[in-house]
């Protein structure tokens, strides 16, 4: 798959919040203003560019049927998929960790940016759930899958930018009472789905 | 006891992977029968679909015994054929542990399609070529039904996300289909996924893999709508990247198939003007 | 310790507290299998197994956890109630489990679970627990299939894969919604199902 059609996909067109809806919680807990919003979107990208080639690695070598032949012929015909889930999610909570230890360490201005988003990120679906379609998408080779992390780092980073930008002009709304708040964000991102679906049908 | 100690996080935590694995490992065992039992299960039943031999509702009552029957019941052989249609190897319909054997290695067959084409895009030399297509191994399973003998070969490849993957099911004249069925595994929902509904794949019946002039065209996905054309179904809206890459999937394997077709429905031809000339009915002999 | 109100704790987070409108938790995984009642059911049984199993063994576990490890530990007895159901769906249920693919895994980093762990089952006895996760996991299963009946009705016409709307509605030119099955549609709905909840709870209003 070529490189390029492969990152705007990830984007536009099968963006982690508007077509999967992977990492909700966080997406709209965290969207009220574009500041906070930025932070969080930023660390996304880079903990997803981190665990998912990881992750891609270790299925490619330990989890796929059959991928342990490298280890020899007693282990060809091993099937560790069972155990992906946990390792995957064990994987993302171990980076999460250690990057917030060394973001601390080295920046300390963007750790208190960041700070209390990091710890959030080990529980956001979007993190595990760029590890899942890897696995299930069957990705060729490295590349695809660090292209693909970076491709819905980004998507999930513009979603919650633009829907931030709404919230805080949705403030000055006159909304109906019972729509005040969660309802009409629930509206505002299924309109901005619709409309993120336009993109459908890009070929690159 | 104090809990914050390193020695007991470490001792508790060393415990507790190994029981999770254990815990899993064994569940992971028990089942593991089971469920290779269901993709073979599955596979069966979308060749079924294909060749419209398959009761959903039945399905749904008895489970994985009716497919299975269903299938030993109406299959008459499955069978492996090499690009020039020549059969390498007869599968077993009914093996030792009373389950039949279905060829399910699609994915290898079809990066070699892939290699043969990059093999003619280079020009290599024909040799070359047909080395490459000596390896193809190609699966056909042949249903009795009606007195009818159908067809069925699948076809493997690369959709917007994931693989599509299908089955086709031929007439006795090798050019109209009987019935498709397709599946994919990451296509969007509500968009390219919609290759794997009934809506979608029951347009194939009916329809022609050669035109009028007798060139094998295969079956297009048309956008926009096909207008009844004979060697063409409506494309999906909004699904267009799968519904090509669906009719660049078809193609490529129906054009391995073609020599073999050929020889069947000449066979079959023969057959028929046989029968004709003495005057004697196929159906009335069964 | 102190007595618990089994009916109160039941009954809250299905319609009060419900975890999904009220709370906003766990949104994330499970829109998408929304398309039909089917496999919305399966996974609204599953959340709820693995919200209650999980409550009740982090519970029992609770004075032993060291607090360091805390949360990886819950990530590990959830992963594996979620890899047990997996499991069970997969040699079980296969056309469901292949319908829901990714998003049984996904169940893991299902806010709800974590969410009703640290805020209840670290603190309570394992029944209670137990129950606060069942009943949980309920209320998201609920508004899981109140969603699913809507757009499985009006974007296939069908329900649990039976025809509901008869042939009669369609000759006289009734057509499915198509665009309810696209995933937007699932927002604005949910969005709709907190409209008609706040209209009803008027205290749960914001502001």
């Amino acid at each position: 798959m070529d490189y390029i059609s492969l990152f705007v996909k990830s984007i536009f067109i099968d963006n982690m919040i508007f077509a999967y809806f992977l990492g909700m919680c966080s997406y709209l807990a965290v969207s009220k203003n574009v500041k906070t919003a930025t932070g969080l979107g930023i660390a996304v990208i880079f903990v997803l560019l981190i665990t998912l080639p990881i992750n891609y690695l270790l299925n490619e070598f330990v989890f796929k049927p059959g991928a342990l032949s490298w280890a020899g012929e007693k282990f060809a015909s091993l099937d560790l998929s069972f155990l992906s889930f946990i390792v995957f999610i064990a994987v993302i909570a171990a980076i999460t960790q250690i990057v917030e230890m060394v973001v601390e360490k080295f920046a300390p201005e963007l750790y208190s940016s960041l700070g209390i988003f990091l710890p959030l990120i080990a529980v956001n679906c979007a993190i595990l759930g760029g590890s899942l379609f890897m696995q299930e998408r069957d990705f060729v080779n490295l590349g695809e899958a660090t292209v693909y992390s970076l491709g819905s780092g980004i998507g999930w980073f513009l979603a919650i930018v633009t829907l931030a930008a709404i919230r805080e002009k949705l403030s000055y709304s006159n909304v109906p009472a019972p729509l005040r708040g969660l309802g009409i964000t629930f509206i505002t991102v299924g309109l901005m789905a619709i409309s993120f679906m336009t993109f459908m049908g890009i070929q690159l | 006891m104090n809990t914050n100690g390193n020695t007991y996080t470490v001792i508790y935590s060393t415990v507790l992977v190994i029981l999770v694995a254990a815990i899993l490992a064994f569940v992971s065992m028990a089942l593991k029968p089971r469920q290779d039992d269901n993709v073979k299960v599955e596979t069966i039943s979308k060749i079924l679909t294909a060749a419209n031999l398959y009761d959903a509702e039945a399905a749904a009552q008895k489970g994985n015994a009716y497919v299975l029957e269903q299938y030993q019941n109406c299959v008459a052989s499955a069978e492996i054929i090499n690009y020039e249609g020549k059969t390498l190897q007869t599968l077993t319909i009914k093996g030792e542990d009373g389950k039949p054997v279905i060829f399910d290695a699609l994915k290898p067959q079809y990066d070699l399609m892939k290699k043969i084409a990059d093999a003619q895009d280079k020009g290599q030399s024909e040799s070359e070529i047909n080395a490459l297509k000596a390896q193809l191994q190609l699966p056909v399973y042949t249903f009795n039904s009606d007195g009818r003998k159908i067809r069925v070969v699948p076809c493997y490849g690369a959709g917007l996300w994931g693989p599509v993957w299908g089955y086709l099911a031929f007439e006795e004249d090798m050019n109209t289909l009987d019935g498709a069925v397709f599946d994919h595994k990451g296509e969007t929902p509500g968009l390219g996924a919609e290759i794997a509904h009934e809506k979608f794949y029951s347009q194939f019946h009916g329809k022609q893999i050669y035109d009028q002039a007798g060139n094998f065209v295969s079956v297009k996905v048309v956008k926009g709508g096909a207008h009844g054309d004979i060697n063409g179904v409506d494309a999906i809206s909004g699904g267009t990247i799968t519904s090509n890459a669906l009719q660049k999937t078809i193609e490529q394997w129906l054009s391995f198939y073609v020599p073999y077709f050929k020889t069947i429905a000449s066979e079959n031809a023969a057959a028929q003007a046989g029968t004709d000339e003495t005057g004697t009915n196929i159906n009335a002999e069964e | 310790m102190k007595d618990v109100n089994y009916k109160e704790l039941l009954l809250k987070p299905i319609f009060k507290g419900n975890p999904v409108t009220v709370l906003v938790l766990g949104i994330c995984s499970s829109l998408a299998v929304t398309v039909q009642m089917k496999g919305a059911l399966v996974m609204a049984l599953s959340v709820t197994v693995v919200t209650g199993l999980s409550s009740l063994v982090v519970s029992m576990m609770r004075n032993s956890i060291p607090n360091r490890i805390r949360i990886i530990v819950q990530l590990v007895v959830v992963s594996l109630m979620v890899i047990l159901v997996d499991q069970f769906l997969k040699a079980y249920s296969y056309s469901i489990s292949k319908t829901l693919s990714v998003y049984v895994g996904l169940i893991i980093t299902n806010c709800i679970v974590m969410g009703r762990i640290e805020a209840f089952a670290l603190g309570n006895r394992p029944i209670p627990s137990l129950v606060d996760g069942l009943a949980n996991g309920a209320g998201y299963g609920l508004i899981l299939v109140i969603v699913s009946f809507v757009r499985e009705l009006l974007g296939s016409g069908t329900l649990f894969g039976m025809r509901i709307i008869p042939q009669s509605f369609y000759d006289a030119g009734y057509m499915n919604n198509g665009l309810i099955i696209l995933p937007p549609m699932a927002l604005i709905l949910l969005g709709c199902i907190v409209w008609v909840q706040r209209s009803l709870q008027k205290d749960l209003q914001e502001k």
